[in-house]
């Protein structure tokens, strides 16, 4: 996707420092018109600075940021028109009413009375909330209180979507009518970026960036990510997890065995190999009722093993 | 092991508990037990109900009708000495921003009766348990999102409450903080402290031992997270990769037999009835639109699959303006 569609961002060596050593160091990448990336990593990372260096809230210390040819950093104004930032908690005002919100936003960008009328119509159908146009956002859900953010931050059609922790707090099916309504932006033609600390939405994005200390550690598709996790991973299911666990300690080629509800993921050098040695030592620690299975690793697992179990706070 | 019926003490036990508002039931006859150091998630869209039951449990709402006992204390009749069992920690929980880690702690310590040579033993012990030895000065603006929420825990269990109440607990921390708080989240379990937690992240109801789901007041499914993703949706939900998810997601939201799509970066996740019969119906389906797939294969459901199979669009608040 990369190589093949023309980049609609280009950052290089963005650079933003704070005291304590936060920020953001040399960062370089490129997003390819309609990609959907998301910038993951632990509190610190720099995941908010990008968001708001990138939606030109904030300037940087040094480095570019163009977004479709302008020049964020010389020309902000023009800029401002392209992109749109939906910051973790968006301002709606709470006493007014779902239509009047989009007003606000709507004269905000002077969007004509008739494109407006048309565009909120449409936005309010695709996220369901048609019948909602005459209540007050403060009696919204948390999930409707969000797809609102996201109608108001999409009345001016913009080039660029950016969004910050967009889903927090939203349960999981008003999450999917919220991703269902970002893929439909992708449709137009809108590329978004997104910072985000739940593999539940890591795993939607097209292209991820791994943040870590203000660097991008890795940059690919969640599936090309995943080929980089170290060792195999597997799962055993048991009532007995947590004596299975104790019992899988210390066993040869097993790097880690981490409690996780009533399972056991199992990071072993070679599955192939140690199966027959895993089995073996969990029925020696009298587990009986249990089940062996490989398991293909998620995002969070491979975050876990490139940074460290608690390596980075 | 039933999941209905847990094996050692039950130290939270609801009898057909429900909660009406005027005609608006918030809580339907609902009946579960957690056993001692067992750790349970309640999960439901946005107005189910979770919320209404926590209070009731929390002694901060009178049930309507039937019973519920925390820790062997009736919660309609000893609200407050049900309250004196608890640790309640939330992601809404307010750590003072301008004190420092031991001023917290000592605030919130005072609050919970817990004095003298006790509370400077749990606040040390708090201290240590978050890792925050040696930043007991620092103030809490300066903590990132992952030191203030392993504070804010110990904050909750100052006063060993043998039940603890966590409220989306790791909202907005990052992975590698979650892993840590889950980690002393377990050791307080195999102290035999009963944990109730409440989350929209399907990544956090992973590390529940059993998961209540609530839907209109309801309970709908009751399980470990593999039990439930046995049940509710194994090996009804498909794999869809392709070049271009947009067009695909849009057609297969009317294909015949597919009852939710949702798109996961270069590939789809569909729900179905009956994937033998249904995967070649979709493959002509979408050779029909001359639309292009890569492959359509049955995978294994997560909990968000079984979340939404089991509430599919069953959100009240939102289906009744």
């Amino acid at each position: 996707m990369t190589a093949s569609s023309p980049a609609i961002i280009v950052v290089q060596d963005l650079a933003k420092r704070f005291a304590g050593g936060f920020g953001i160091d040399g960062m370089n990448f490129e997003c390819a018109r309609g990609e959907i990336f998301g910038f993951v990593g632990p509190d610190g990372a720099g995941k908010t600075t990008i968001m708001r260096l990138l939606g030109g809230v904030m300037t940087p210390d040094g480095g570019s940021i163009r977004i479709d040819g302008v020049d964020v950093i010389a020309d902000p104004e023009t800029a401002k028109l392209h992109v749109s930032y939906m910051p973790q908690r968006f301002g709606l005002y709470e006493d007014l009413t779902v239509d009047e919100n989009i007003e606000f936003f709507a004269d905000l960008f002077e969007i004509d009375a008739t494109s407006r009328e048309e565009r909120a119509a449409r936005l309010l159908t695709a996220s369901g909330m048609t019948p909602f146009r005459k209540r007050r956002a403060g009696r919204l859900s948390g999930g409707m209180k969000q797809k609102l953010g996201l109608t108001c931050s999409l009345i001016h059609t913009p080039k660029v979507l950016l969004l910050d922790e967009p889903t927090a707090g939203v349960d999981p099916v008003s999450r999917r009518d919220f991703w269902r309504i970002l893929y439909g932006l992708r449709e137009e033609g809108v590329t978004i970026a997104l910072a985000t600390s739940y593999l539940d939405e890591a795993e939607r994005c097209t292209r991820l960036g791994l943040l870590h200390e203000g660097r991008m550690l890795h940059c690919d598709t969640p599936s090309a990510l995943k080929k980089l996790m170290p060792g195999e991973l597997m799962s055993l299911t048991s009532p007995q997890a947590r004596a299975a666990r104790d019992a899988l300690a210390g066993l040869a080629g097993v790097r880690a065995a981490l409690l996780v509800g009533d399972s056991v993921h199992i990071v072993v050098d070679d599955a192939k190999l140690r199966t027959g040695e895993i089995e073996h030592a969990l029925a020696a620690a009298g587990i009986v009722d249990r089940r062996l299975e490989p398991l293909a690793p998620s995002i969070e697992d491979l975050f876990s093993s490139l940074l460290g179990q608690g390596g980075a706070s | 092991m039933s999941p209905d019926a847990p094996e050692g003490e039950a130290r939270i036990v609801t009898e057909r508990l429900a909660k009406r508002f005027g005609a608006f039931t918030a809580v339907n006859e609902v009946s579960f037990s957690v056993r001692r150091g067992e750790i349970m998630g309640f999960l439901g869209p946005n107005g189910a109900g979770k919320s209404t039951l926590i209070r009731m449990l929390c002694g901060l709402l009178r049930p309507t009708s039937g019973r519920a006992e925390v820790a062997g204390l009736d919660v309609a009749r000893n609200p407050e000495r049900v309250r004196a069992v608890i640790g309640y920690m939330s992601q809404k929980f307010s750590l003072y921003n301008d004190l420092s880690v031991i001023e917290n702690l000592r605030f919130f310590g005072g609050i919970y009766g817990v004095r003298g040579k006790r509370l400077a033993e749990r606040v040390e012990f708090a201290i240590e348990m978050a890792g925050l030895a040696g930043r007991a000065d620092t103030a809490v603006a300066d903590l990132s999102g992952g030191w203030k929420q392993r504070l804010a825990l110990g904050c909750a269990v100052l006063h060993q409450p043998p039940i603890l109440f966590l409220d989306e607990p790791t909202s907005g921390v990052d992975p590698t903080s979650r892993r840590r708080f889950w980690d002393l989240i377990y050791a307080l379990s195999e102290q035999g402290v009963t944990v109730l937690v409440t989350t929209h992240y399907m990544d956090e109801a992973e590390y529940c031992n059993r998961i209540a789901l609530i839907n209109r007041g309801r309970l709908v499914a009751l399980g470990s997270p593999s039990e439930l993703k046995r049940g509710a949706a194994e090996g009804r939900l498909l794999l869809v990769e392709c070049d271009d998810v947009g067009p695909l997601l849009e057609a297969l939201e009317s294909a015949p037999g597919v009852r939710d799509v949702a798109p996961f970066g270069s590939s789809l996740h569909l729900l179905v009835d009956d994937p033998a019969a249904d995967i070649p119906k979709i493959e002509r389906f979408l050779a029909a639109r001359g639309l292009g797939w890569t492959r359509v294969e049955p995978i294994k459901p997560t909990l968000e699959d079984v979340f939404v199979r089991l509430v599919g669009d069953g959100r009240l608040e939102e289906a009744t303006p």
